[in-house]
């Protein structure tokens, strides 16, 4: 797509500083941007790529720099502004209002109206076309967006930057809650859309992502740009790894020990069922095994282990935890026996986004670090900084908001408050999403530790190799049923994906 | 686990200066506005004003608008709302004065009006709690059903009519100085410090702020929420409870029209003291100076010989204005969802 004589850039962004309150974001960020090209902004949890996203889609006044569209320096003082000058943005965090409509979403803030009434034929028919053309026209446009999973909010979401006559589209980790045939639907219309001559500009932690369809990349790190306008083609994956993060990265999986035949049973799921959504799901994790569930998105795997959670009550079935069987739909219970969860949505499930870090970590062990129901808050911090320190969790400050910490930040801090309440089941949403290469393998490395201690495990992932990689043992879950169940070793990506393609045409 | 650089150093004062622009900020601006009234009050009251006395009656007003306060400050950082506190007042003033109530005071010992009183506004609260945990109706209409339906048995009970308290002791308990301050007060300032223990020293408080803040997260981390928010009501209930005793030992009088639209004004003190309406923030010490704005304005007021219409124009500017000098001061999260 790019030419040998590269054409004059679309959009340009010199010098972008931006500060918040006690830390600077950016610091003198370049990015350019030509037309009809797939950009990818690359760089670690906290690096920047959202703040200088944020800066160019108006929802932040950059401190310093300029932003020039076709050659003219532009002002973005708000949103609006952006979409005006043709910048439409995908955010990492989904934005969509949930007691709105499919329709509404898309159309929210440029409704189509006469004199202050909604036509609505006109908008249901203009949403059906944008679904349609991002390959989803089963979903409707009356329906409320509230009963959408993850993955459909994401479409809706990314509906909406179509919805704008944009010349360029922003996508923040759109990849995170997407399975990998909505991820080629995803890059059909990417494709689309550049051969119209539209700019992407595309943030993701996957590489391979980026050598799919990425035209150039530039690489950010500690809000600087360390790598400007790279050819995907010519810039090896150790290289970005390198400008990322400062150092070589060992990209492997740790090996498992294996399990032992008599290693104690520590989750015993049997018979669960939760009527509409899944029937009938029966495993066991010994200590030191680590299940993985595999499927698609929407296969049920994260409403099956919240249900073993208890933070759905369960129709049928029992979960016995080291030989404690537990009450249905009760969390308290379910932490008490020494099981931990770390929910798939970070900010509606998982954080108390204005609380401090070290808040949010201790969330499930502030009261057994409380002595009689006072708090013991450097003990609490205490704990708190060993876990920030271990993961790698940036900034290193535990007293400040959750809500300012990266995407992937926020990710660690989840893991972190499980690790200082400690439990023997640990079950893990998508314990990876939006976090960068560098601490992918550290969480690898972790979760292994923690079954290598002792500790039972079960993991999701939308990344099936992930599974693969990490799991002893995984379960392949299609259209809230267990199809198969067999040795991570015994089977690959494409076997894993036949299983859930033959499960849902049944 | 690894050597990473250290974070870099601009970072060290991020909560310094947030914590600057976040709840001392606020408070400052309330402590202003404190101030200001007090010189409105010395320029047009002057001796009258700035006597001890009268400080005094300032305070001692105060008590039953911040004990109900002190308790509606949780309920509004945990992101509910109780409008029954007010009608809940009324009905233990009326409970702990009837005839039966009364003599059994009598012939054992008058702490069993105030007994009397708390356990009616604990159970309210209770009732109030269970309904909204465990019957998942809204805050709003579950308190607003108590409201008339507590007014109302106030009225049955009592027959709308005044009863006095008898026993004399108990008066002269609550009209009584201690160090040269009314029982009364010392009792709002009891409630207060204990307010504050509880919502930022115990995991009480910080329960109450995990689920205003974010509830499925709460849930999710083992916190039980459904049982957290009974007790919620609970506390209101019987700060409400506590107020009623207040209440009886200035005036004496049972009615069932005592505390009428003291829901508001209590509603009003938590908000403009810095207590976020939607939850997850809530101060004390803002509580405690909304409550002194609005009483102090209102002896400003009374002593002008102004009319209390006035007095509600001024009530309603003052909220808006410390609204918005809050927005100003608060560090706002700049996101943009
Ligand atoms: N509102 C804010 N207040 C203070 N600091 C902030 C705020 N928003 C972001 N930051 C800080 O700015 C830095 C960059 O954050 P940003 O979200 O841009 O990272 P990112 O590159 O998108 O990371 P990720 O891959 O984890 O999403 C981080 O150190 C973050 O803590
Ligand atoms: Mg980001």
């Amino acid at each position: 797509m790019v030419t040998e004589d590269p054409p004059a850039p679309l959009l340009q962004m010199q010098g972008i500083v931006k500060t918040f309150p006690g830390a600077r974001a950016l610091d003198g960020v370049d990015l350019d941007v030509l037309p009809g090209e797939v950009h990818c902004l690359l760089g670690q949890n906290g690096a920047g790529k959202s703040t200088l996203i944020k800066v160019l889609a108006g929802a932040h006044q950059p401190t310093d720099g300029t932003i020039l569209m076709d050659g003219e320096p532009i002002d973005i003082p708000h949103p609006v502004a952006a979409l005006e000058h043709g910048v439409a943005t995908m955010y990492q965090e989904l934005d969509v209002v949930d007691g709105l409509t499919v329709a509404e979403n898309i159309f929210l803030g440029h409704e189509l109206a006469t004199g202050g009434f909604t036509r609505r034929r006109e908008l249901v028919r203009r949403t059906r076309e944008i679904l349609a053309r991002l390959g989803h026209s089963e979903i409707s446009p009356n329906r409320e967006v509230s009963s959408l999973p993850a993955a459909g909010k994401q479409v809706v979401s990314m509906a909406r930057a179509l919805s704008h006559d944009a010349r360029v589209i922003v996508m923040d980790e759109p990849s995170a809650v997407l399975d990998s045939g909505e991820v080629d639907n995803l890059f059909r219309v990417v494709e689309e859309l550049t051969n119209q001559g539209i700019a992407i500009i595309y943030i993701s932690h996957r590489l391979e992502e980026i050598r799919r369809i990425g035209d150039r990349i530039t690489v950010l790190k500690d809000g600087k740009t360390v790598g400007r306008n790279l050819r995907v083609a010519d810039t090896p994956t150790d290289e970005l790894i390198r400008l990322m993060t400062g150092r070589d990265v060992e990209f492997v999986f740790p090996d498992s020990p294996g399990v032992a035949e008599d290693a104690p049973v520590l989750l015993d799921v049997d018979g669960l069922a939760l009527d509409g959504t899944f029937h009938d799901v029966s495993f066991r994790v010994r200590s030191g095994e680590i299940v993985g569930l595999a499927g698609l998105v929407g296969s049920g795997r994260s409403e099956i282990i919240e249900t073993v959670y208890g933070a759905r009550r369960a129709s049928r079935g029992t979960v016995t935890v080291s030989g404690k069987k537990l009450r249905p739909g009760d969390v308290p219970a379910a932490v008490d026996a020494g099981i931990g969860l770390c929910p798939e949505e970070r900010k509606s499930q998982g954080l108390v986004l204005d609380e401090p870090v070290y808040r949010n970590i201790t969330l499930s062990s502030f009261a057994s670090l409380a002595r009689a129901g006072w708090l013991d808050e450097p003990a609490e911090k205490k704990a708190a900084t060993v876990q920030i320190e271990a993961l790698d969790l940036r900034p290193r400050d535990a007293g400040r908001a959750a809500r300012t910490l990266s995407g992937g930040n926020q990710q660690k801090a989840l893991l972190a408050r499980w690790l200082v309440h400690g439990c023997e089941v640990l079950l893990l949403d998508e314990p990876t999403r939006g976090v960068d290469v560098g601490a992918r393998s550290e969480i690898y490395a972790l979760i292994r530790r923690l079954a290598d201690a002792g500790n039972a495990v079960v993991v999701i992932s939308s990344e099936i190799p992930e599974v693969l990689g990490l799991a002893d043992n995984v379960l392949v879950v299609s259209d809230g049923e267990v199809v198969h169940r067999c040795p991570a070793k015994d089977i690959n990506e494409h076997g894993v994906l036949d299983l859930v393609m033959e499960g849902s045409v049944a | 686990m690894n050597t990473q650089t250290s974070a870099p150093p601009a970072e060290e004062h991020a909560s310094r200066s947030s914590w600057l622009r976040g709840s001392a900020g606020r408070n400052l601006g309330l402590v202003l506005a404190l101030a200001l009234i007090c010189v409105v009050g010395v320029i047009t009251g002057g001796e009258r004003f700035a006597d001890w006395g009268n400080i005094l009656t300032i305070l001692r007003l105060a008590a039953v608008l911040g004990v109900v306060s002190i308790g509606m400050t949780f309920v509004i950082t945990s992101g509910g709302i109780d409008l029954s506190v007010g009608s809940v007042l009324g009905l233990a003033t009326v409970w702990a004065t009837t005839l039966a109530t009364q003599t059994m005071a009598d012939s054992f010992h008058w702490i069993v009006i105030v007994f009397t009183a708390l356990a009616v506004g604990t159970a309210a609260g209770l009732i109030n709690g269970a309904i909204i945990a465990y019957g998942k109706v809204v805050a709003f209409i579950a308190t607003l059903a108590m409201m008339a339906g507590a007014r109302g048995l106030a009225e049955i009970i009592s027959d709308r009519q005044t009863q006095r308290v008898q026993s004399n002791e108990f008066t002269a308990f609550f009209r009584a100085d201690f160090l040269g301050v009314p029982v009364l007060v010392w009792m709002f300032v009891v409630v207060a410090i204990a307010g504050w223990f509880l919502l930022n020293r115990t995991t009480f408080g910080r329960r109450t702020v995990a689920i205003g803040g974010n509830a499925e997260a709460a849930r999710l981390a083992g916190i039980k929420v459904k049982r957290h928010t009974v007790y919620i009501y609970g506390l209101a209930g019987l700060t409400a409870g506590i107020a009623a005793v207040g209440m009886l030992g200035r005036t004496t009088a049972g009615t069932s029209t005592n505390g009428f639209l003291l829901e508001l004004d209590a509603i009003a003190a938590v908000v403009v003291g810095g207590t976020l309406l939607a939850g997850g923030r809530g101060t004390i010490f803002g509580t405690v100076l909304g409550v002194l704005i609005f009483t102090t304005l209102t002896n400003v007021f009374v002593m002008n010989n102004m009319s209390s219409s006035a007095q509600l124009v001024a009530k309603g500017l003052i909220i808006v204005v410390a609204v918005l000098l809050q927005q100003r001061f608060a560090n706002k999260p700049s996101s943009t969802t």
